[in-house]
């Protein structure tokens, strides 16, 4: 049985539609992240889930009991749903130190006081807080406050532990550190973590599956590599990783592109079912290689070049239309203005 | 520390540029309109008219019962207008701000809508609804209830205590909402979804951090309260009832300006400024130690408590609220304004608008109209470039020496308008060269001391988003320093100085408690008239002239959001 349901469900705020249908299983002891661009409904889901917004349609189950249902009208308050939340803010209470701000729910609750101590200790040595427990947040640096939100998180011991974008105020060396060790504590004590983000590269390192979401509709749920290797749409395969979109004719003996037909033919193998004479090619950067002259390439000419560190960017132009391709730069440089020859491996290929 | 910035400051003084000519002028701008007067106040108190140390004067002036009675009626008055105003202001901000209240936005206007009515009209107003003898509020209780005497009197400390917390309490309002709507909800959902009530939430959490704000407001009202001459004036004097500042009043009335009752107001005006000094200390320590950032990241809906069955009673008791504060005194003042003879029933046969045409006929009314308006505007135009320039050179200007230029600039915040009128008079009165004395200029000069700090708060305030990279740009591109200031940095202020002209404009439009120790026979305010004509009895046409002073401030209000709403829309 899964451990959180979400079906049908359909949040509205006026006219705008925020979540559309939405139909979702998540498994305990998976970490599940919510992706897509601002505005797509990910942080909507996240907050009903939690209970802070009531649903139009749809109920929410969670470990197969009804949590929300706007049919048979029942709404489990926040407080009283056994979770825990990590918010981008950090939300951390300014007027508490380290200890007291996790130890507070706990002490709401009335438990005993050895449990307390015992529950946030073993919190903050997780958290690698245990030499500030005294500090007050204003004293401690934005990752630090964020461990605080953590540790209040694990303290609490949550059916299920939401994370809202936890990461995006962190400068970019400590959200990559912070990734890790978030991973590395749902695995050791098997939490149900949900997780939203825009940061596909985030998405990808802590999920066993993502859901991409645009506005307010589900594009696809999978393994990350899954996603990666087989997007379901444009959509997904424009947000997840980069990518080249190259609109193309498509004629007898193979796929041309659309303003330099006279370049070459990118691939012979034309997909059944397309029979349509245009088309738009997707390819990642890395999946062109250059191949010398008389190989079958597809003729263009270096425009720009860029030194990434262990990559190498180029912007090729075939006509009117820009590919980007990376190679490492052990591989050999093409100079600015030079012509080279394309070959496209593993293109995607979908409607105009 | 402080001599080495000093010596700092002096021997910057050497290089004599613009910026020093500058500093130097607005140094001593201050030191004249405000530093000086107040100063005066300290040395008349404490010396002889030989210049003598003296400090028996002091000790009997501060023996006498009717000093202490007033200093503790000072006392309890501000103490209950302070816990009154906070406890309503917390009430109703949160009411509005956190709650599923219907017409949230509309009633959060009007709870701010009581600053507009001058509180000593209020207080005439409740002294017209329920003084003891013959209130129209009491007779008709008296007849609908078959009472056998009056229910309320409005002449008791209780009384006092109430009107001014009706006029006072949106200092607390305003600082409070302004804070729970700045707060970010997130520390109050984190909260929530750890299991935490809402009820211990906005105990253990959201008061806390609000803390500092309604702190804030209240010592605000603790400091107006305390000062306040107005309606301890209008209700207390009948019952004998006097605070320190309409004990001055009294002590330099009653004796027509002589030399004895000046000195009992400078002791007194010295317990005041002292008083004053005590809450501002209180203040910034509290906002020192509670400074928290609650202001949210990215802006979103805080949860808001359903009210449920409590919904329309609530809303109900908002409206009535506002009915019994604003509106009753406001509707009061127009009717009594427009009786043929005060007293008469409140019925239409009785109303005339001849006490219209005799206010606008009459010199003594006409005068004091004229007057207002033109000390307010030329007040609010003067103090506003002053202050602007001050605030410049604060905020601004690379020059040693400004810290001088800090503390006299914070000086005009902590003191009460009694205490500046008391200061220009014995500044300005012959004794140093120039005698303004029963001239409109001593009102001129008072209501600048008075509303500098209203300048320089404003000012600065914008100044302080220009961004020196404005200017240094502008200068990169060639432009020379007064271009700088005129092309760039004067117009992005320029919203901040329009602000200033209207902070000061309207209170001193109604300003009474400074005009009426300082008026002469042609130099009346509107304030000063409607007082007086109040205390000779003559209430319809103290009224008739209110009514008019609350139509002209309504109509500047309205105008006013108007321009900065179109302000707002081109920035």
């Amino acid at each position: 049985m899964a451990q959180v349901e979400l079906v049908h469900v359909t949040k509205r705020f006026g006219k705008v539609t925020a979540v559309n249908d939405l139909n979702l299983k998540i498994e305990q002891g998976e970490c599940f992240s919510m992706l897509g661009p601002s505005g797509c409904g990910k942080t909507t889901t996240l907050r009903m889930l939690a209970g802070f917004e009531d649903l139009d349609e749809g109920e929410v189950i969670v470990g197969g009991e009804i949590y929300s249902s706007s049919v048979k009208k029942i709404y489990i308050p926040p407080n009283k749903r056994n979770f825990a939340m990590v918010f981008q803010a950090f939300a951390v209470w300014p007027h508490l130190n380290v200890y007291e701000n996790v130890a507070f729910p706990l002490k709401d609750r009335r438990l005993p006081k050895a449990e307390i101590k015992e529950r946030v200790d073993k919190a903050l040595q997780h958290t690698g807080l245990t030499k500030v427990k005294e500090s007050y947040p204003n004293e401690l640096s934005g990752g630090q406050q964020q461990r605080i939100a953590l540790a209040r998180a694990i303290a609490l011991n949550p059916t299920v532990m939401l994370l809202d974008e936890p990461l995006s105020n962190l400068d970019p060396k400590l959200r990559e550190e912070m990734r890790f060790e978030i991973k590395e504590l749902q695995r050791k004590f098997n939490y149900t973590v949900v997780f939203v983000t825009h940061d596909q590269a985030e998405a990808m390192a802590i999920s066993d599956r993502m859901m991409i979401m645009d506005h307010g509709v589900v594009q696809q749920v999978d393994a990350p590599m899954k996603i990666y290797n087989h997007p379901a749409n444009k959509f997904v395969f424009g947000f997840v990783g980069l990518s080249n979109f190259i609109p193309v004719r498509v004629q007898e003996g193979g796929a041309v592109v659309e303003s330099a037909p006279e370049a070459g033919v990118l691939t012979r193998e034309i997909p059944a079912g397309f029979k349509a004479p245009s088309a738009t090619l997707a390819c990642r950067p890395s999946e062109i290689a250059f191949v010398s002259e008389g190989e079958g390439g597809v003729k263009g000419v270096v425009k720009r070049r860029a030194f990434l560190g262990e990559v190498i960017d180029y912007r090729v132009m075939i006509g009117a239309t820009e590919i980007r391709v990376q190679k490492l730069y052990r591989q050999g440089l093409l100079r600015e203005g030079e012509t080279c020859y394309l070959r496209f491996n593993r293109l995607h290929w979908y409607e105009a | 520390m402080k001599f080495p910035r000093l010596a700092k400051g002096l021997s910057g003084l050497k290089k004599f540029g613009v910026a020093e000519l500058v500093l130097l002028v607005s140094i001593a701008i201050l030191v004249v309109v405000v530093a000086f007067p107040i100063l005066l106040i300290f040395w008349n108190a404490f010396t002889t008219p030989e210049g003598k140390f003296n400090l028996k004067d002091v000790v009997t002036i501060l023996s006498q019962p009717q000093t202490y009675e007033a200093l503790w009626n000072s006392v309890v008055i501000a103490a209950g207008v302070t816990a009154l105003s906070t406890v309503l202001g917390v009430f109703f901000a949160w009411l509005v701000t956190r709650t599923d209240l219907p017409f949230k936005n509309l009633m959060k206007l009007l709870f701010v809508v009581p600053f507009m009515l001058p509180s000593f009209i209020g207080a005439i107003a409740w002294k017209i609804l329920c003084s003891p003898r013959g209130g129209y509020l009491n007779v008709f209780l008296v007849n609908l209830l078959g009472l056998e005497k009056a229910p309320f009197n409005v002449y008791t400390m209780t009384g006092i205590i109430i009107v001014e917390t009706m006029y006072l309490f949106p200092f607390v309002f305003i600082q409070v909402s302004g804070a729970l709507e700045r707060m970010d909800p997130t520390l109050e959902e984190s909260a929530l979804i750890s299991g935490i009530d809402l009820f211990t939430i906005t105990r253990k959490i959201t008061f806390p951090l609000i803390t500092p704000s309604f702190v804030a407001g209240a010592l605000l009202v603790a400091m107006y309260s305390l000062s306040h001459f107005g309606v301890p004036s209008v209700l207390g004097q009948n019952a004998g009832i006097y605070n320190i500042p309409t004990l001055i009043y009294q002590a330099i009335h009653a004796s027509g300006g002589s030399f004895n009752a000046i000195r009992t107001g400078t002791v007194l005006a010295s317990l005041l400024v002292l008083a004053a000094a005590l809450i501002l200390y209180l203040q910034n320590l509290v906002l020192k130690k509670g400074r928290y950032q609650i202001i949210a990241g990215k802006s979103m809906r805080p949860m808001l408590l359903k009210l449920r069955g409590l919904r329309v009673p609530m809303l109900v008791l908002s409206i009535l609220y506002i009915a019994v504060t604003v509106l009753l005194p406001t509707v009061i003042i127009f009717l009594v304004g427009a009786l043929k003879t005060y007293g008469l029933p409140l019925k239409f046969t009785n109303m005339t608008l001849d006490n219209l045409k005799y206010i606008f006929t009459w010199k003594m009314t006409r005068d004091s109209i004229k007057n207002s308006v033109i000390l307010s505007v030329g007040a609010a135009v003067v103090t506003m470039l002053v202050g602007t320039m001050i605030s410049y050179v604060i905020v601004k200007a690379k020059v040693k020496g400004k810290f001088i230029l800090e503390f006299l600039g914070m000086l005009p915040y902590s003191v009460p308008g009694t205490v500046i009128a008391l200061g220009v008079i014995l500044a300005w009165s012959g004794k140093f060269g120039i005698n303004l004395y029963n001239t409109a200029g001593i009102i001129f000069v008072a209501y600048i001391a008075r509303y500098m700090a209203f300048a320089l708060k404003s000012t600065s305030a914008s100044l302080e988003q220009v961004h020196d990279s404005l200017e240094e740009a502008s200068r990169a591109c060639g432009a020379s320093h007064w271009q700088a200031l005129k092309d760039i940095v004067l117009p992005l202020i320029k919203p901040g100085m329009i602000s200033a002209f209207f902070m000061i404009f309207f209170p001193a439009l109604r300003e009474l408690t400074t005009s009426v120790l300082l008026y002469g026979p042609t130099t009346r305010t509107i304030g000063v008239a409607i007082y007086a004509l109040h205390e000779d009895g003559e209430t319809v046409y103290a009224t008739a002239l209110a009514s008019i002073a609350l139509v002209i401030i309504v109509i500047g209000e309205i105008i006013i959001r108007r321009l900065s709403k179109a302000e707002r829309r081109n920035a």
